[in-house]
């Protein structure tokens, strides 16, 4: 699995491709500085391991490989072995000692190399890091944070690429953050190292090259981002469109499709999946009385439906229009670069979806 | 140092486990030469032997009343001595109560005793600080006693009962208390063991990088688990790190030759469990698990070791559990000439006869202790069972160490803010 890992990081042309997808066609001012994802992760990551001796970070290849994404570069050369653990290939030994730092007084972040390994350690995510706060009541708190590229990837088949949003988003215990600009990238992760609690922090190895602008604000290194909170990342008032990580972008590109016909596009990034921010969620559909979920995970038992569920309890009446849920396919992830382009959701996707919330286009069953 | 006689355990160094052919085991770093001047039932050579003496089920006790008459000097003081009966007592009459109680439907689910085993918790536990920890299986309620936790707190535990040492929301198998540095019981197999690991990670990361280092040496961590455990691969993972990084930390097989209905000897295939420590690069250490004396003696080497920052060490403890896996299994499959066997090598009736021979109590003094004891059980059933259940309002909270911070309610506040959540009906 390290080998693939490695074999990716060199796929420049078609990080390239999808750089050029994915960058949000909006106007920034040209004042505003731009860093990368990965350079907002770093610096996170640097900023508070110099602030707290007890926060260490381990996994595979963080140390002198500078992190298999690179995530780590040059935090071995500046905190050293002690603190920055290159581990042996071995997810289930290392999250658990990980885990058992974190009862007995340290704030570790273990890094996986891509969250699919995660499910070599699953035991010790929930069993032993989301439950230990309330089995011990309240004695045995576990501050760590999980980290490491989640979701689909590109050509790497279906155990490679895969969204573990609504799996981690399941379990009481767990906080689950998915950043999607630098800005993200930076305030969550800081907030993360620095709560109480376990966190799952989902980022995505086709954002990591991506930059984006970022205020002075968000470079000081006080910075933090509220746990729990969306932003809204554009207005509108026609329908509401959440996303979170990757999908934020091909959301904002969507609405910058749909404003072009005259279809006013609110785009809610996440950020928190767990907790989620009913609130934001609800006050907007309350506004825009439509709503029309994202999400690059299989559809059933989804963040999609779980948004649903929480308009329905709470704003149902506001609704104009059956929620629409975009998905990725139910399906494991083909390899295929045609199949697989398919089986996640695109940007036209998600215009057709937000057109049927408004009445603007025939409903699918129609059409097919 | 104990007398030479009690010391049936082998330190392997993994010098002499590499060398392959006739290993000559080799005295680990600060070792007494009188730790290892044993009677050494078990050499390479004999290796055919002993794999039929195991299949047999009981190899470690042959000759051991020989070892034992050649006692001369006591391994232990008077007040050592009875400080170990007091608390093998104690595991044994709690455990009887439990399965009591268990009985009488005072406590539910799935309870397992440890009644046999004594001499491992009593044996290693007691020879830690308070700033020592202990990291647990299922099987945790005496290791939870051993490590000063009161008994009361763990019978009020058992009865789900908001004074219990987890207010009633861990269970059986969940005993954890944060001032005794118990970090838990864990009910899967090999979860506890990088857990473990990380504790002891975390003594060594305090010493080495935030210099709070105790003038005594490195905290130790123990982990307790079961032979069953051994098979799998967290346990190869953690004893790769734990001496890759030389964690202080002690690896304590209670062999008790059984996981649940697998015989070690069907599901193993190379029963010896301390030989996988050399393989791994520490020593590997067998011990008598029905001696609380031999394991005694074996366990302040293994955690002087670790204290003094020399690493990590793996000990099998060959032991028997008295009672079935669990209070629900029929332990149908253990022969009843196994049980008879091990029945009669009770690590209590054993150490009452030593402290007897060896005149460092009278009989009396025994029994008087064991009154005592009987009375701290009672005291514990008749406290957990007057004490209140956990409110309704308890059922929300500890999910996140701020009990605040339960999530943001629909209306964007902190759900616990909402007048419901204490009364357990708020939305979750």
């Amino acid at each position: 699995m390290l080998g693939v890992a490695r074999r990716r990081l060199g796929s420049g042309p078609v990080l390239g491709r999808l750089a050029q997808a994915l960058r949000p066609a909006r106007a920034y001012s040209a004042a505003a500085k731009e860093i990368t994802v990965r350079d907002a992760l770093n610096s996170a990551l640097d900023e508070e391991m110099s602030a707290d001796p007890s926060v260490f970070l381990m996994g595979e290849e963080v140390g002198e490989y500078q992190g298999a994404y690179k995530i780590s570069k040059g935090l071995l050369d500046k905190y050293g072995p002690d603190r920055v653990l290159d581990t042996p290939i071995t997810e289930a030994g290392f999250t658990g000692i990980g885990v058992g730092a974190a009862y007995h007084g340290l704030r570790p972040i273990v890094e996986f190399m891509t969250f699919n390994f995660s499910m070599q350690a699953i035991d010790h995510i929930i069993n032993s890091a989301a439950k230990s706060n309330y089995m011990s009541a309240g004695q045995i708190s576990v501050p760590i944070v999980f980290r490491g590229p989640n979701g689909a990837a590109a050509g790497v088949g279906a155990q490679h690429s895969q969204c573990y949003a609504a799996w981690y988003a399941h379990v009481p215990g767990l906080k689950v953050l998915a950043p999607y600009s630098s800005e993200d990238a930076r305030g969550l992760l800081k907030a993360a190292i620095r709560d109480p609690d376990p966190v799952i922090f989902l980022e995505n190895e086709l954002l990591y090259g991506e930059s984006y602008p970022v205020s002075d604000e968000v470079l000081d290194s006080s910075f933090c981002l509220p746990i729990g909170k969306a932003k809204i990342e554009r207005q509108g008032k026609d329908v509401t469109i959440t996303a979170f990580s990757k999908m934020v972008g091909y959301a904002l590109q969507a609405a910058d499709i749909l404003a072009k016909e005259g279809i006013s596009a609110e785009v809610i990034n996440l950020r928190s999946i767990r907790p989620l921010d009913r609130a934001a969620i609800n006050a907007s559909v309350r506004k825009t009385n439509r709503l029309v979920t994202v999400e690059e995970g299989f559809p059933q038992h989804g963040i999609g439906a779980e948004i649903c569920m929480a308009v329905v309890e709470d704003s149902f009446l506001y609704l104009d229009a059956p929620v629409e849920r975009i998905a990725g396919a139910d399906v494991p992830m083909p390899y295929a670069a045609n199949l697989e382009r398919m089986a996640v959701p695109q940007v036209d996707d998600i215009v057709r979806a937000a057109k049927r919330a408004c009445y603007r286009a025939v409903p699918m069953a129609a059409a097919a | 140092m104990a007398a030479a006689s009690f010391t049936t355990a082998k330190f392997l160094a993994p010098v002499a486990a590499r060398s392959g052919g006739e290993r000559a085991p080799q005295l680990p770093a600060g070792a007494s030469s009188s730790s290892f001047a044993r009677t050494l039932r078990r050499g390479g050579a004999h290796h055919p032997r002993l794999r039929t003496a195991l299949a047999v089920s009981s190899d470690v006790l042959a000759g051991n009343k020989a070892a034992h008459a050649a006692a001369s000097n006591p391994a232990v003081t008077r007040e050592e001595a009875l400080e170990l009966y007091e608390d093998m007592v104690l595991g044994r009459n709690f455990e009887d109560m439990c399965a009591q109680m268990y009985y009488r439907g005072k406590m539910f689910g799935f309870v397992h005793l440890y009644n046999g085993q004594e001499a491992v918790s009593t044996g290693f536990i007691k020879l830690l600080n308070q700033a020592d920890c202990v990291v647990s299986t299922y099987r945790d309620h005496v290791h939870a006693l051993s490590k000063g936790v009161p008994a009361r707190s763990v019978m009020a535990e058992l009865f789900g009962k908001a004074t219990g040492c987890c207010r009633g929301q861990g269970g059986s198998m969940h005993m954890f208390s944060g001032p005794h540095n118990l970090l838990g019981g864990f009910a899967f197999i090999g979860e506890g063991i990088p857990v473990a690991t990380g504790a002891a990670f975390a003594a060594k990361y305090r010493h080495e990088v935030l210099k709070e280092s105790s003038p005594d040496g490195l905290d130790v961590t123990l982990a307790f688990f079961g032979d069953g455990t051994c098979n799998n691969g967290q346990f190869f993972e953690c004893l790769n790190m734990a001496q890759l990084w030389k964690l202080p930390i002690v690896f304590v097989v209670e062999n008790n030759l059984w996981a649940i209905g697998m015989s070690h000897l069907r599901a193993t295939s190379d029963p010896e469990i301390w030989k996988k420590g050399p393989a791994f690069g520490m020593p590997g250490v067998h011990v008598d698990g029905m001696d609380v004396l031999k394991v005694r003696e074996v366990a302040k080497e293994a955690i002087e070791r670790a204290r003094r920052g020399e690493g990590p060490t793996l000990v099998e403890c060959e032991t028997y559990r008295f009672r079935g896996h669990s209070l629900a299994d029929p332990d149908e499959l253990r022969k009843p000439d196994e049980k008879s066997h091990y029945a009669a090598r009770d690590p209590i009736t054993a150490l009452k006869k030593y402290i007897i021979e060896e005149n460092l109590a009278t009989e009396s003094e025994l029994k008087s202790i064991e009154k005592k004891i009987d009375d701290v059980v009672e005291e514990a059933v008749e406290f957990a069972d007057a004490s209140p259940h956990p409110p309704r309002s308890q059922l929300l909270e500890n999910v996140f160490a701020d009990p605040r911070g339960f999530g943001i309610g629909p209306d964007g506040k902190y759900r616990c803010e909402d007048p419901k959540f204490t009364q357990g009906t708020a939305q979750v």
